[in-house]
């Protein structure tokens, strides 16, 4: 083994005096919500690096709702996983079809509602939030959670045809053309070519959609309000509102609330980071 | 870029010009989902939000509302100092991260976490880190200095800045992640030429890293501002506008108003922060919609 210069060392031990300080900071917060999580109730406060007696034990309250604020957990559950994947699917269903038509039908007016899209993309959502929950009113979905999935693919779609018609600008024209050559119709262009070619891309954008539906609070706090209908975010917010909140609990809830997303993200990083990134700031 | 390369397709597409009409027809009709949510759901809302918030009155009221004024202030203030701050940190921690390391590497993956986790729970985490009696971070501070530590959420101050650190630290990740992209994307030879002629590793930045990323970092700094206005949770989770409703910032007014079943200031609070958003959202359109 050959021994580093001090120079070396010098360079390793200033790139660890950023590192060191850097996982503290990302950690700290995640790392305190599991030691809460696995903490007996007495014991959740003690202030220690870890619980003397680790226990599993919250966990089985919260999948056994034995909590007043928890009897609805698992329907709560079950509300966040439809919205987040029916927003998956509908966003995905719109987009496609959306950026192909503007990329490769080149219809007419594409151009002004790509611009329509990037608009409403750049509107803050929470600035959204009002009169949306006002139109939703009017249209007669509040409580119904067709308001969220809908506000939802509202948020969703602009980007998703944003990056979508980006991938799919850069598909050579020759392929269209061969496509056309051979007889294809639009619609078997993309069904046999667009949409095989595309697959990184789509899944980048499904993925996008469905854990910014998952994630969302505001949207889901302003058009859902019954225990039975809201998501888990909801419930999670409900449950720091009142003053005898039992921490553990909410932590726990909180920690398998964080993980379904935290998963997919890991699962489909590798197009999340080069879809998202290369689609969020294009230089 | 590739946009460009691909503007003269709609002319190069001369032999097959006699299927336009059916491409044309089918063009419309897979665009028209995407219309109607338009029309229905951005629209329509935007045109009523108008309109609840068209009399002048509303504006009068709202200015002569001391938590609207707080709230304007503390919004300008959060934009321009969490996000200059945040992309600072991003830029040097990009130049951290694209060190060839294997720990490195690791590291980075796990940095991403407060980006990929939502952000409800972290947020009470954090809130709970800071509870001045039982919180880990006073506890901490009794221990060692046997002093009570600051109540960090009853403090406007303090309060806004401990918000703003949350918004840091769920973002930070995200925008490290791009400048990080930009940061490879510089050829090597550039560094090589700089160090043969003699450069430090200063000069190597200011010469070469930062001219060739000083374009993305404004327009990241531009998108950052733009999303910062709708930051509604980093705010509301850690302290629902208090003490005293002096934490609030736009995103959170409205929700406040709303909830004081005041529709038309709810919205003019919004209204009136569009001489603010516009040029912004038109400076990323020109960027970004060729």
């Amino acid at each position: 083994m050959r021994i580093p210069s001090p120079r070396e060392i010098a360079t390793e031990a200033k790139l660890l005096l950023i590192g060191i300080p850097v996982l503290i900071w990302t950690l700290l917060p995640i790392y305190h919500m599991v030691l809460f999580a696995i903490s007996p109730k007495e014991s959740a406060f003690s202030g220690k690096l870890w619980p003397d007696n680790p226990t599993l034990h919250n966990f089985g309250v919260v999948f056994r709702q034995e909590h007043f604020y928890l009897h609805h957990f698992w329907e709560q559950f079950w509300n966040s996983l439809v919205i987040a994947v029916a927003t998956g699917v509908i966003t995905l269903l719109i987009a496609t079809a959306a950026a192909f038509a503007i990329s490769r039908l080149k219809v007419k007016g594409g151009r002004a509602i790509m611009n329509l899209a990037l608009f409403t993309y750049f509107i803050p959502a929470a600035f959204l939030a009002v009169p949306m929950y006002r139109t939703m009113g009017l249209y007669g979905l509040l409580n119904s959670q067709w308001a969220l999935i809908l506000a939802m693919v509202t948020i969703a779609a602009p980007y998703a045809i944003w990056v979508l018609k980006q991938a799919s600008d850069k598909l050579p024209v020759e392929l269209d053309e061969a496509a056309i050559v051979d007889g294809a119709s639009p619609m078997q262009l993309f069904r046999l070519v667009y949409i095989p070619l595309m697959m990184p891309s789509l899944v980048a954008v499904g993925t996008y959609a469905l854990l910014l539906a998952w994630n969302e609070y505001l949207y889901a706090f302003l058009l859902l309000s019954k225990d039975t209908n809201v998501t888990l975010s909801v419930a999670l917010g409900n449950f720091l509102a009142a003053d005898d909140s039992p921490w553990e609990l909410l932590m726990t809830t909180g920690l398998i609330y964080a993980l379904p997303p935290a998963a997919i993200y890991y699962v489909f990083r590798r197009y999340m980071v080069s879809g998202l990134t290369a689609g969020a700031v294009k230089s | 870029m590739s946009s460009i390369a691909l503007n003269p397709t709609g002319t190069g597409r001369t032999p097959v010009s006699a299927w336009r009409t059916p491409w044309q027809a089918w063009g419309l009709i897979l665009i028209v989902p995407y219309v109607l949510v338009f029309v229905f759901f951005v629209l329509y809302p935007i045109g009523y939000g108008f309109w609840l918030a068209r009399r002048p009155e509303t504006y009068a009221h709202l200015f002569e509302d001391p938590i609207f004024v707080r709230s304007v202030v503390n919004t300008l203030v959060f934009l321009i100092v969490a996000i200059n701050l945040k992309m600072m940190i991003a830029l040097l921690l990009s130049g951290f991260f694209v060190q060839a390391r294997t720990w490195i590497k690791w590291l980075s993956v796990l940095f991403i976490l407060p980006w990929a986790v939502p952000s409800i729970p972290t947020i009470m985490s954090l809130r709970f880190m800071l509870n001045p009696e039982w919180g880990v971070i006073n506890q901490l501070i009794f221990r060692l200095t046997l002093e009570d530590g600051p109540n960090w959420l009853n403090d406007p101050t303090i309060a806004l800045g401990m918000a703003m650190l949350v918004h840091i630290w769920k973002s930070l990740p995200f925008w490290t992640l791009i400048l990080i992209a930009a940061r490879l994307s510089i050829p090597d030879d550039l560094y090589e030429a700089a160090s043969v002629d003699g450069a430090t590793r200063f000069q190597k930045f200011r010469f070469v890293t930062w001219p060739s990323m000083q374009t993305l970092y404004v327009t990241c700094t531009i998108l950052s501002m733009i999303w910062t206005l709708g930051d509604f949770n980093s705010v509301y989770l850690l302290t629902g506008g208090g003490p005293g409703d002096l934490t609030h910032v736009l995103a959170t007014l409205g929700i406040r108003y709303l909830r004081l079943d005041q529709v038309d200031l709810s919205i003019g609070a919004i209204v009136v922060a569009m001489p603010l958003v516009l040029p912004l959202v038109y400076f990323m359109m020109k960027r970004l919609s060729r």
